[in-house]
């Protein structure tokens, strides 16, 4: 290792990542890289670089790996394909503000325009779906551009950085300097909380007769998770959860009345229109919560805490908007806030639970005979793992049964793809998310559409030699879209069908453990005997092939529009 | 359809490279077509300042324009309708000289559009005329009607706002203060 400072635009960008506190960095080599990852050769110690089998997949794996842990993840790829490779995985964090950094070689900067050999626009392609994406055509823009890289994706509201490496930059040499970057003139991340606003609001919510709060992942990503907790307690305010938002709080949050949206509960969409306040916390109202704007919550106020002036007024027209970072704004809310009791408000939430139950979730959950169901086997891996699990899914059926019905005890315990809905994003940010997390287990729910999506990270699996646990629901179908065609074109199953390989004997071919279930009396020991295997195993269980995720609320109709099935 | 309104969308950003189609991309997603377009260095140095006006609606513009200033290298985007603006647009026109002096009017039209002539040679005599959109047209339409226009360019709109705050100039020195007071 060279400690010496006049040093390669490779090593600077090693320096630079150890500097931003990086030690995981998930990757794919290739021509116009070669001298980064030749310096990392010299980084192994530092910077523990896991190979994946394609480059969506580093991209879904860093994502995993930020997801849970926090931190910035890292992907290092090669330019042209490779790039273009990583768009699925740039587009997902960027809806989903997961802080990613990806950094792409790229040809010479001599070459640069000239249809060189695998040359793309890498900066041109990703500018609509980054936070930013920079091009560096010299050795000694680099440590600047990793700063700001690292302060642009990690603060505010995160996201997708692209950072496109031109191979003269990687070789040069020039003298290494490092300064952190913690301003940029025009880029302000949070913006200042006005007190007027945070008056109006905790006024409203003084004044309010049922107030719901709706939970989105800004209460994650802002750890704000205890200063939700004072603000919901202080006022006693029912509290629905987004997706992105779940595990927040744990499961069995007395105020928790459940999940919103298309495949929420029953609860919380009927009442975001009975509800004479609702609260939105670090949320964005994505059509698939809000179902028609039109009908939705006309008869409430509105708050919306958020740190992106962009989301206000975006989808749903505030009342009061509280701008800021929720880990400020939400105790000085708090502080005005008079206590409160909504015992009577709460108890409404009750009957529709109970409807819920008995016609959906007990047949789902805990069916007595018949194939195995989806949400039977998220029960009970949930309740087999104690409820202490990384909860991981791809997208679908599986990822609807999986959010439903796995249940969370503390933060930063749910990936999944959210705003993009990648099919393939679920195995490679199962890998992603243990690195992230490597002492908890981490059980990812997937199709047999979307596993055969990103299958090859099983290599990944086997070289890094990690114990993630999959379970494969497998009705081969395409779930998600025969549920459609069911529901809304007759029937008439066009291209869902799957014909599909024996996964087992794939993952046995990686060397990975598994076992088929077709069985219920065979469920619960395959189960155990998949969490009690070291190392990674996959769990096949053939469910039944035309199952249902209920409740639903048919695309772009009322949240009150929701149908149950049967 | 609602009546669409004329919006100026006024930004200033660092001048770095690629920001002109991040900023154009954000009016794309929404099918808004740009009208004009012009671009600078403001007079604070390092400042760039994109004046851009476009048809829409209120609820609209002010999306793209929150959607605009997200982006890490735009300081800041404002947008106004022209009551709030004094505006300008230039135009030349050029017109063949042999043309020009068999009309023998062409003293009324300068008159009448407060316009004035850039060049004469043997080839052409070009005018410029600076004022609002019509102002410019109707000259041209005047010429058109009288004599053949050569050739014909108008620029993007120019304008500065009428209020007594001055928006940039604020912001940057309350910025300026609050990185002083976190250091």
């Amino acid at each position: 290792m060279n400690t010496d400072n006049y040093i390669s635009g490779s090593e600077a960008l090693m320096r630079s990542l150890i500097q931003e506190g990086v030690d995981t960095i998930f990757g794919y080599p290739g021509g116009a890289i070669m001298p980064v990852f030749d310096s990392l050769y010299d980084y192994r110690g530092k910077l523990n670089h896991i190979l994946v089998r394609h480059e969506q997949g580093a991209t879904h794996a860093a994502q995993g790996y930020a997801r849970v842990s926090g931190k910035v993840g890292v992907a290092l790829l090669t330019s042209g394909p490779g790039a273009t490779n990583a768009i699925t995985g740039i587009a997902d964090a960027m809806i989903d503000s997961t802080p990613l950094i990806v950094i792409t070689g790229q040809v010479s900067s001599a070459l640069l325009g000239s249809d060189a050999f695998q040359e793309t626009d890498v900066v041109g392609i990703t500018l609509p779906i980054t936070k930013w994406a920079y091009q560096i055509r010299s050795a000694e823009e680099i440590p600047w551009a990793i700063a700001r890289a690292f302060y642009i994706a990690s603060t505010g509201r995160p996201g997708a950085v692209v950072l496109d490496l031109a191979k003269d930059a990687q070789v040069n040499k020039f003298d290494y300097i490092y300064k952190k970057i913690h301003h940029i003139r025009s880029y302000q991340p949070i913006p200042d909380m006005v007190p007027g606003k945070v008056a109006e609001a905790a006024h409203l919510i003084d004044y309010a007769k049922k107030p719901l709060a709706l939970i989105g992942q800004g209460v994650i990503l802002g750890h704000a998770e205890e200063e939700l907790k004072a603000f919901l307690e202080k006022a006693d305010i029912p509290a629905a959860w987004t997706m992105l938002g779940l595990s927040a709080m744990p499961s069995d949050y007395p105020l928790n009345m459940g999940m919103l949206g298309m495949h929420g509960n029953i609860g919380p969409n009927r009442m975001t229109n009975e509800c004479d306040l609702l609260i939105a916390i670090g949320m964005r109202f994505d059509d698939r919560v809000t179902g028609d704007l039109n009908t939705y919550a006309k008869q409430a106020k509105i708050i919306h805490f958020d740190i992106d002036p962009a989301e206000i007024d975006k989808n749903v027209k505030t009342t009061v908007a509280v701008l800021g970072d929720v880990k400020e704004t939400l105790p000085a809310v708090t502080r005005l806030l008079n206590k409160n009791d909504h015992s009577e408000w709460k108890k409404e939430f009750k009957p529709y639970e109970d409807l819920e139950f008995e016609k959906v979730i007990k047949k789902e959950i805990y069916p007595e005979e018949g194939p195995l169901k989806m949400g039977e086997v998220v029960n009970k891996v949930s309740e087999a793992t104690d409820h202490n699990a990384i909860l991981v899914t791809d997208v679908g059926q599986n990822q609807m049964m999986g959010l439903r019905y796995f249940k969370f005890k503390q933060s930063r315990s749910c990936v999944t793809s959210g705003g993009l809905g990648t099919m393939g994003f679920g195995l490679p940010a199962a890998i992603g998310a243990k690195f992230g997390a490597p002492d908890r287990t981490v059980c990812l729910f997937v199709g047999d559409g979307g596993l055969q999506m990103t299958i090859q990270e099983l290599g990944t699996i086997m070289q890094t030699d990690i114990n993630i646990k999959i379970i494969l629901l497998n009705n081969s179908f395409l779930g998600m879209v025969r549920q459609w065609q069911e529901l809304f074109f007759d029937e008439r199953y066009s291209e869902t069908p799957m014909k599909n390989p024996n996964f087992v004997a794939i993952a046995a071919a990686y060397g990975i453990a598994g076992k088929r279930v077709d069985k219920r009396e065979e469920l619960q020991d395959a189960i155990t005997e998949m969490l009690n295997h070291n190392g990674s195993y996959l769990l096949e269980v053939t469910v039944e092939n035309k199952g249902m995720v209920y409740p639903m609320i048919p695309a772009g109709t009322c949240v009150t529009n929701i149908i149950l099935g049967e | 359809m609602e009546k669409k309104t004329l919006y100026t969308v006024i930004i200033f950003s660092e001048n770095t490279v690629g920001l002109l189609n991040q900023i154009t991309i954000i009016f794309t997603r929404r099918q808004i077509n740009i009208e004009t377009l012009s671009v600078s260095p403001s007079a604070i140095e390092g400042v760039h300042k994109f004046t851009i006006t476009a048809f829409s609606e209120e609820a609209i513009i002010e999306k793209i324009v929150k959607q605009i200033d997200k982006r890490v290298d735009v300081i800041k985007a404002y947008w106004n309708t022209d009551k709030d603006l004094v505006f300008q647009e230039i135009a030349l026109y050029k017109l063949a000289t042999d043309n020009v002096l068999k009309m023998g009017s062409l003293e009324k039209l300068i008159r009448k559009y407060d316009a004035r002539i850039l060049e004469i040679n043997e080839n052409c005599v070009v005018i410029e005329k600076t004022g609002h959109y019509e102002e410019t047209q109707g000259l041209f339409d005047d010429l058109s009607k009288e004599i053949q226009v050569l050739q014909f360019i108008r620029s993007g709109r120019v304008a500065i706002t009428t209020s007594k705050v001055e928006r940039l100039s604020d912001m940057l020195a309350s910025m300026q203060d609050k990185l002083k007071n976190n250091k």
